[in-house]
């Protein structure tokens, strides 16, 4: 590991300023990935700004419904919350489905989104990488590529994001709250990572010193019924192949709303824009769920070792749809 | 970059030197002598370097030993009481809870974290309803313990140990 300095940031312009002005500098949270990635040599800098003990430790309602998760919020505590688990089951099934009891202990909500979208070669220094090093090539196109993209990738990066807390959020529409030099913006959650393309060193549109705060989740709808599913080789702690976070309404057999996100698939949590087209409005059908399924992964590129995903998505996802629409479920 | 930084570590508190490189679990061995969380993969992977920092379980591999300025420790060394051990190590010795040992004190400050856990209500990736009390059966053991591997596969009696040691 590079030798760095480290600071505990007391307040968070100062902390905001301090990384903004230095290149190498970056954030600490739980450090579950940073620190993982410092010791492989993936990660050099040359600061850590530890954000820890800032003030954003909470889980509240805010008066309009609205649910505020501060960015330091530990995703085991996230995932205990009572507002949580009662309001948005999904985003508790998704934290608890992710990692293990003692990652979950380490890692906050802002780390979560902000780890790094990764592959085995992209954890290996002596591999050609273009996320680790841009323009060396990509390793996996034409390696090993199981766990690798099926929607959205490009010929420089197939890897995939492996948070699930964040399938979670781009189903809720959470929004992000990030301060920066320049002062506060916000991004829906699904615009805050992006697609490889020809920059997929890029991760988030995240500029150097921009820190997430917070967390927004819209206010609870309580005719909704939602749910995280996990596909995995393990039946515990291991990244999904595929999973499916959906947000769906329906009211007498007939499709009101539908919010669907992908995990495992993409380089970003990938939202099912054409599939929740297809479902909204229709009947609740096994036949119309497929269909869904289908449209969406029309766009589907596999590689050598993960054709098995697209089948894989298509029944996961009736599977959710199936289990959200049941007449009698509760 | 070197700091001064103060732990309390099994009751005992500790002031040294540190790089900021050193993770919390190299501190501990290298520079305190306190050897009962075991290096395994270094990645946060195994479990082995499990200890209680301020009351939670986490992996002490993948927290910076500066991070954690000012935190109380306790590893399986610090659980018992003088000679007396703590119940969750009486209930491994009882069910045999181990071939090895490696892993052991990792997988006993894991038990008694997740334990705390269970009495605090929080559920799991298992739990049937989430806003009812966990009860811990051998599958929430068995999911609640997925961050502690054994090479030696003593899992069976791990599982008996711990379902003793929560009643």
């Amino acid at each position: 590991m590079k030798p760095f300095d480290y600071e505990r940031a007391d307040d968070t312009d100062g902390a905001i300023a301090t990384v903004s002005d230095d290149p190498t500098a970056t954030y600490l949270g739980g450090g579950t990935n940073l620190v993982d990635h410092m010791k492989l040599g993936v990660a050099e800098p040359g600061k850590l700004v530890d954000i820890t003990k800032l003030p954003y430790d909470f889980v509240e309602t805010l008066p309009d419904g609205r649910v505020s998760v501060g960015a330091t919020v530990r995703n085991s505590e996230l995932a205990a919350s009572h507002v949580i688990r009662q309001s948005y089951p999904v985003l508790a099934q998704a934290l608890l489905a992710g990692a293990s009891g003692q990652l979950r202990n380490l890692a906050t909500t802002g780390g979560n989104l902000v780890q790094r979208t990764r592959c085995a070669y992209f954890q290996d220094p002596s591999t050609p990488c273009n996320k680790r090093e841009p323009g060396s090539g990509c390793s996996a196109l034409e390696g090993w590529n199981r766990h690798h993209a099926i929607l959205g990738a490009s010929e420089h990066c197939v890897a995939t994001h492996p948070s699930d807390m964040a399938v979670a959020l781009a189903a809720l529409d959470a929004t992000v709250v990030v301060r920066g030099s320049n002062g506060q913006r916000r991004i829906p959650v699904t615009e805050l990572h992006r697609l490889p393309g020809d920059e997929p060193e890029r991760d988030t549109v995240l500029e150097h010193g921009e820190l997430i705060t917070s967390v927004e989740l819209p206010a609870p709808s309580v005719s909704a019924r939602s749910t995280y599913r996990k596909v995995r080789e393990r039946a515990s702690y291991a990244f999904a192949l595929v999973s499916v976070a959906a947000v769906m309404e329906v009211d007498e057999g007939t499709v009101r709303d539908a919010r669907i996100a992908l995990g495992g698939v993409a380089h970003k949590p990938w939202r099912a824009e054409a599939a929740e087209r297809e479902l909204r409005g229709t009947p609740a059908t096994e036949e119309n769920f497929r269909r869904a399924a289908e449209a969406e992964l029309e766009q589907a590129e596999s590689l050598r070792d993960n054709a098995f995903k697209i089948p894989m998505t298509r029944n996961t996802l009736c599977a959710v749809l199936r289990e959200l629409t049941r007449e009698d479920r509760a | 970059m070197d700091a001064e930084i103060t732990l309390r570590v099994d009751g005992q508190r500790r002031t040294l030197s540190v790089d900021t490189r050193t993770t919390l679990l190299d501190a501990l061995r290298e520079r305190l002598g306190v050897i009962s969380p075991k290096k395994g993969c270094d990645h946060g992977q195994c479990g082995a370097c499990t200890v209680l920092l301020d009351g939670r379980r986490v992996t002490s591999c993948l927290t910076l030993a500066v991070a954690q300025d000012g935190a109380e420790v306790t590893t399986a060394e610090g659980l018992s009481e003088g000679d007396r051990p703590h119940p969750v190590q009486q209930a491994f010795l009882e069910h045999d809870g181990f071939q090895c040992g490696y892993c052991t004190p990792g997988q006993v400050c894991s038990a008694v974290g997740m334990l705390d856990e269970v009495k605090a209500g929080w559920p799991s990736h298992v739990t049937e309803n989430l806003e009812e009390e966990p009860d811990l059966d051998d599958e929430e053991i068995r999911e609640r313990m997925s961050g502690n591997l054994c090479r030696c596969g003593a899992y069976t009696n791990i599982v008996s140990a711990i379902r003793e040691a929560a009643e």
